[in-house]
């Protein structure tokens, strides 16, 4: 079978931020009429490959070639008129205009500079048509629920690059996490959409940490790893195993070696319970228990409920279902002070958006979390505060070790290590860690993983999310695991239990 | 060699470029003015240029210390200008209506009404903009629009002028030597820094300014602390406002505290706060304030007409916003500067494709993901 | 409404919860506030109407003098809708005003310039203003209300700069315009309030049927959408407040001929005048949201409460600011639960 020319194709690609090469020489074809998945962990490079290919960013490096051309893509708008458009996961589009306005804002049908509303009308109506959706397109978006603005981009973007708005211009449909909030239904109804336009001859390109998605609607896969192409491959000739193990980057039997279980001390009572917990769009309704001096890991790709979960357990996301009990009591989780005075105390993953106060010094972001336990009136006696922050700069090796600098000039593993100051000092009961361990330096993470050990040594339960998979292993006595946002196994650790063991419920969605 | 160190040290101190400009101000005027900085006494009290900066800088710096703690958090107020006029109305009004004018506990129970009714606005505000989730700019011009007309309401569109020496101790009195309004801006900065740095206030205000997703993680009931800010920065206003009616003896809902809204704001920009919210500055506050009036003076000495004031001002406005952007600076002075201290906001990480949370705020900002 | 995606249309049949979300969709159209402020206008227009009856509250003179007397206002609130429209705002607007005043008589009287000349000097100066400072507030990311503010400033200091005293204008050209009427049989209109009108109109039209005025709603409801919509942002940004310094300057050429004086403290705090109109009218703060018919009808209404208190006679002129202020406070009100709802 000859193989279509590519209408995309991306050779050598470099970009460069100060200090990180994001994407170093990746190379990657489109075809016309294929629904191409882009695949890859955190830090792999997929959203950097798009935004260098939707005009977002500058290229450092390398070419790009549309249709035999070679092109070069400046802007957003530069890359709608070369014929490739984006649908992001947050629909980039305006609420407050009407669906047919959205759909043609720009490039709006006039005459003598007067905008022709009838016939804007008119085509938008026959090209949502035309793609087989029922929407008014003279409702003002807003009225609609994500999905169908999802859909309403699409249809802007197969809409977009023809000056008249005909539809048809786009030869590179761009989608990255459409799925991410969507339900069953409006997933089909997104997928038949993508089936049609990959029939008219359109080229996908589709992010989703959804693997039961990508094995459904995509033809071919591109694997992305450290800003480097790991491989391109036919959807139907690599199982989800293969894409795990590709994805994560370490070859099953290099896994193996890693694997050394520390498993210590048994683990005491009950603290935690929660039953039934769940959010929608967050992850699906969950029973969980957590023990006093339990490390419980939860394994999972990207976007596949870890993040919700622990947002649950801490209240900083409201559940639509179940209850959480803490100590045999239960607790409202209606807002996160209701589980830090339960003792539950919440490392984010975003650093810098959820964690860190950039503008103050380390020792203000270290007291920040016992200070508002105890509220403005009380403030912790200056000479306590310095020996408490000293005696933690010490123990996590901050690093410089001056109370007075701003958190914000740390590095990575520095910053990390004073939100883990920051809660251990108010001795929790539960500290849930996300993602503690990315983005920074080998020796940091070691020490962070030792701290775990330890913290758990004393009784205290950790939650603990890790990209890694043997960074899972080797700290939990319980391993979660979550796929598609569901908890789908709960695996208590053994020397029996191996990566291969977790990479399989992964992939399959039960453990046996 | 060894000064440079301390030099750059100096330099960097967040209190270096308002002192600075202060300073060259002051300095600008001993060519037209020798005798400048000499105070004298004439009958036990001091007069002087420095003297009089401060005095009729007063109902500024309190303002300005009130708005500092509003711009903290991340808000802005632009009721002040109301608050003064409707307090210096109520209390006026009732002293005028008392058959003594001059007893004390009248004219103590005339400014407990008045600072009332500016508490009584500054939870209105903050009642808006905490509870209800209204931009502050918007929440606070409500009473900008209608809190001079309920001041003219209350004084029945009169200048009300009243004859009490009691009251007019606080804005136009002297003691020890010294105009018996400064004793009172010392009193309530003070207690502000006491209020901000003895307690953890300023601590959770500059939290809640300065990431407001991080507080709410770390339990910080910011409800709470933004109706305070609110409440105290009209409180104030309010002190401000008997300041102002006291020193002219009279109540003018029109006029007083006209603009000081702006003024204010603008000596927290020239302070060093950032109208982003987040760290803040009461000295700084105090010296722009200063430099505020300083420059008024300024130019009434140096023989510029007057009414170049304002003109002055919007440049000195400019240059400071320019200054604190991050975007100018990389523009004019390259890349290495464009990225240093309080180039608030560009810091905050792209979000990261990994970011499934549906409320992640993809901030166009470039960088690593 | 999630039922109207899954169904192709087939056999032409409307999905049913069209039908169930009317009542919805009434609460959440976009034109409502303005049909709030229209009959509230009308509401107030006929308790004037029956109160003061026989004081000449009936007079279609009564009626078109509400555009007369505030026909400058009405065109710096256009100007002002355009800056709100896409999410910004504009403190500089009295000021603006003030100095065109002051500009045109100090030119018209003191350097003995033709008021046909002057005209599009006044306008030339108070657009460039709005460029500028557009072109701060996109290009330094500096906030508008602190670029504004500067703005508000210094065009206050440049009419003190121009004289302290006020000028009167006695150039004949100037007083045949200001007296000129245009005659309607049951009344007349000045030139101020026809040319008012006229703004109006075509900043209808530029706002609903050229690319411009959609891009301005378009900022106005996702700046960063917009971006990566591939709109031309900045240039619409920088675009909307030159418009409003014209309609600044342009309004400051009416309160001229209407008060037929410049004087260094004409308009102050307008703005707000504008801004509250605008308000009134239904447009929201935060952009995106409403229409210039709207902000006529918040000039109305607020040229109606001065009205009705002259007539009123008793009630002070301070009424009309506190009046303004607890419209104001209503229509933040409702906008928020408009945004609130929909947000869920």
């Amino acid at each position: 079978m000859a193989e279509p020319l590519p209408v995309l194709e991306m050779t050598g690609i470099v970009k460069e931020f100060p200090g990180v090469r994001a994407l170093s020489g990746v190379d990657f074809r489109l075809f016309p009429g294929e629904i191409h998945a882009l695949m890859g962990e955190n830090g792999a490079g997929k959203s950097t490959l798009i935004k260098v290919l939707t005009g977002v960013y500058s290229l450092d490096g390398g070419t790009i070639t549309l249709d035999g051309k070679s092109v070069r893509i400046g802007s957003p708008l530069q890359a709608q008129q070369a014929g490739i458009s984006t649908v992001y996961q947050e629909v980039n589009l305006c609420p407050n205009l009407s669906v047919a306005e959205n759909i043609f804002i720009g490039r709006e049908p006039t005459r003598a500079g007067r905008i022709q509303w009838k016939r804007m009308r008119k085509e938008a109506a026959e090209l949502v048509d035309r793609l087989g959706l029922d929407i008014d397109v003279t409702a003002p978006l807003s009225s609609y629920p994500l999905a169908v603005q999802q859909l309403v981009a699409i249809v802007r973007s197969v809409g977009t690059g023809d000056s008249d708005g005909a539809g048809g211009g786009t030869k590179v449909l761009v989608l990255d996490e459409p799925t991410s909030s969507l339900d069953r239904d409006e997933v089909l109804e997104l997928f038949r959409l993508m089936r049609q336009l990959r029939d008219e001859g359109v080229a996908i390109l589709f992010v989703s940490h959804f693997l039961d998605q990508i094995y459904e609607i995509c033809d071919r896969m591109t694997v992305l790893r450290n800003g480097t192409l790991v491989g391109e491959h036919l959807v139907s000739e690599l199982d989800q195993v293969g894409l795990i193990q590709l994805m994560i980057g370490k070859a099953m039997d290099q896994l193996e070696e890693l694997h050394e279980h520390q498993l210590h001390a048994d683990v005491g009572e009950s603290l935690l319970q929660a039953d039934g917990l769940g959010r929608t769009g967050g992850v699906a309704p969950f029973d969980l228990d957590i023990k006093k001096g339990e490390v419980l890991g939860l394994a999972g790709l990207l976007g596949s409920g870890r993040t919700e979960l622990a947002r649950l357990l801490f209240g900083a996301d409201q559940p639509d279902s179940g209850k959480v009990t803490i100590g045999g009591k239960q607790v409202s989780m209606s807002a996160p002070n209701d589980a830090i005075a339960a003792g539950v105390a919440f490392c984010s993953e975003n650093r810098k958006t959820e964690g860190l106060v950039p503008d103050l010094t380390v020792r203000e972001n270290i007291i920040l979390a016992l200070q508002a336990s105890r509220g403005w009136t009380r403030p912790i006696p200056a000479a306590q505060r310095d020996e408490l922050v000293a005696k933690y700069i010490k123990a996590l090796d901050i690093r410089p070790a001056n109370p007075e600098a701003r958190v914000g000039q740390l590095s990575g593993g520095n910053q990390q290590k004073v939100l883990l100051a920051r809660w251990l000092i108010t001795q929790p009961k539960l500290l849930i860690l996300d993602e503690p361990t990315r983005g920074i330096d080998v020796g940091a993470k070691a020490e962070i993983q030792k701290l775990v050990v330890s913290l758990s040594e004393e009784g205290m339960a950790v939650l603990y999310i890790a990209a890694e998979l043997e960074e899972v292993l080797r700290l939990s006595h319980t391993i979660g695991v979550l796929r598609d946002r569901k908890l789908v196994a709960q695996i208590a650790n053994g020397p029996e239990i191996t990566p291969t063991r977790i990479l399989e419920t992964i992939a399959s969605g039960e453990h046996q | 060699m060894t000064t440079t160190p301390r030099w750059r040290a100096l330099t960097q101190h967040h209190l270096f470029w308002p002192v600075a400009v202060l300073v060259a101000l002051l300095l600008i005027n001993v060519p037209f003015t020798p005798d400048f900085f000499s105070i004298r006494m004439t009958d036990g009290h001091l007069y002087g240029s420095l003297v009089s900066i401060v005095l009729f800088g007063s109902p500024l710096i309190l303002v300005a210390v009130g708005m500092t703690l509003v711009i903290a958090t991340g808000g802005i107020d632009l009721s002040v200008g109301a608050v003064v006029a409707i307090t210096g109305a109520l209390t006026c009004s009732y002293i005028s209506d008392q058959a003594d004018q001059s007893a004390l506990s009248a004219v103590l129970l005339a400014m407990g009404i008045g600072l009332l009714a500016a508490v009584v606005c500054g939870l209105w505000n903050g009642f808006l903009v905490a509870r209800m989730g209204i931009q502050p700019i918007i929440a606070t011009l409500i009473i900008m629009v209608a809190g001079r007309g309920v001041a003219q309401l209350i004084t029945d569109g009169q200048i009300i002028t009243i004859n009490s020496e009691p009251y007019k101790l606080i804005g136009g009195g002297y003691w020890l030597t010294l105009p018996f309004s400064i004793f009172v801006v010392a009193a309530v900065v003070a207690v502000t820094v006491a209020l901000t740095r003895r307690t953890a206030l300023g601590l959770l205000v500059e939290s809640v300014g300065g990431n407001a997703e991080a507080s709410r993680l770390v339990g910080i009931r910011s409800l709470r602390i933004k109706i305070m800010v609110y409440v105290f920065c009209a409180l104030c206003a309010g002190i401000a406002g008997l300041m102002i009616s006291s020193n002219t003896s009279a109540a003018d809902g029109n006029n007083a505290g006209l603009w000081i809204e702006l003024d204010a704001i603008l000596a927290v920009v020239i302070g060093g706060t950032s109208l982003l919210g987040g760290r803040f500055s009461i000295g700084g506050t105090v010296v722009g304030a200063l430099v505020i009036q300083t420059l008024t003076t300024t130019i009434y000495t140096i023989g510029v007409p007057t009414q170049t004031n304002l003109v002055f001002k919007a440049a000195v406005v400019i240059v400071v916003c320019l200054l604190q952007s991050p975007k100018f600076r990389a523009k004019v002075f390259g890349a290495r500067f464009g990225s240093g201290s309080g180039a608030k906001g560009s810091g905050t990480p792209a979000a990261t494709p990994a970011d499934t949370t549906p409320t992640t705020a993809a901030a166009p900002k470039m960088e690593v993901s | 409404m999630s039922a109207t995606t899954q169904t192709p249309k087939t056999q032409g049949s409307r999905t049913p919860s069209t039908t169930t979300s009317k009542a919805a969709r009434l609460l959440g159209d976009r034109r409502l506030p303005v049909l709030v402020t229209a009959s509230l206008f009308l509401v107030m227009y006929i308790a004037g109407l029956s109160r003061y009856q026989n004081y000449g509250f009936g007079e279609p003179q009564v009626f078109l003098n509400l555009f007369i007397d505030n026909g400058y206002l009405l065109v710096a609130a256009v100007g002002a809708t355009f800056v709100i429209l896409s999410g910004g705002i504009d403190l500089s607007v009295g000021s603006v005003i003030g100095f065109t005043t002051m500009l045109t008589a100090w030119l018209v009287e003191e350097q003995g310039l033709p008021i046909l000349v002057v005209i599009p000097i006044a306008l030339g100066v108070g657009a460039f203003g709005g460029f500028l400072m557009g072109y701060v507030i996109h290009n330094f990311e500096i906030q508008p209300f602190i670029v504004t503010l500067a703005g508000l400033f210094l065009f206050r200091g440049l009419c003190l700069v121009i004289s302290k005293e006020s000028i009167a204008i006695d150039d004949s050209t100037v007083s045949s315009m200001a007296q000129a009427q245009a005659s309607l049989g049951m009344g007349f209109l000045s030139v101020g309030a026809i040319v008012a009108l006229v703004v109006l109109a075509v900043a209808f039209y530029v706002l609903h049927y050229t690319r411009f005025g959609r891009r301005v709603y378009a900022i106005g409801g996702n700046e960063q959408s917009a971006m990566l919509m591939g709109l031309p942002q900045g240039g619409t940004k920088i675009a909307v407040y030159t418009v409003s310094g014209f309609c600044s300057a342009l309004a400051g050429l009416l309160f001229t001929l209407y008060i037929q004086s410049g004087d260094p403290l004409h308009a102050t705090g307008m703005e707000l005048d504008a801004i509250a109109a605008v308000v009134i009218g239904g447009t929201l703060l935060t952009g995106g949201s409403g229409y210039v018919l709207g902000t006529l009808f918040g000039v109305l209404v607020l040229g109606l409460i001065k009205s009705i208190i002259q007539f009123e006679g008793t009630l002070s002129s301070w009424w009309t600011k506190i009046a303004t202020g607890v419209l104001l406070c209503a229509f933040i009100l409702i906008q928020r639960a408009m945004t609130a709802r929909k947000k869920t």
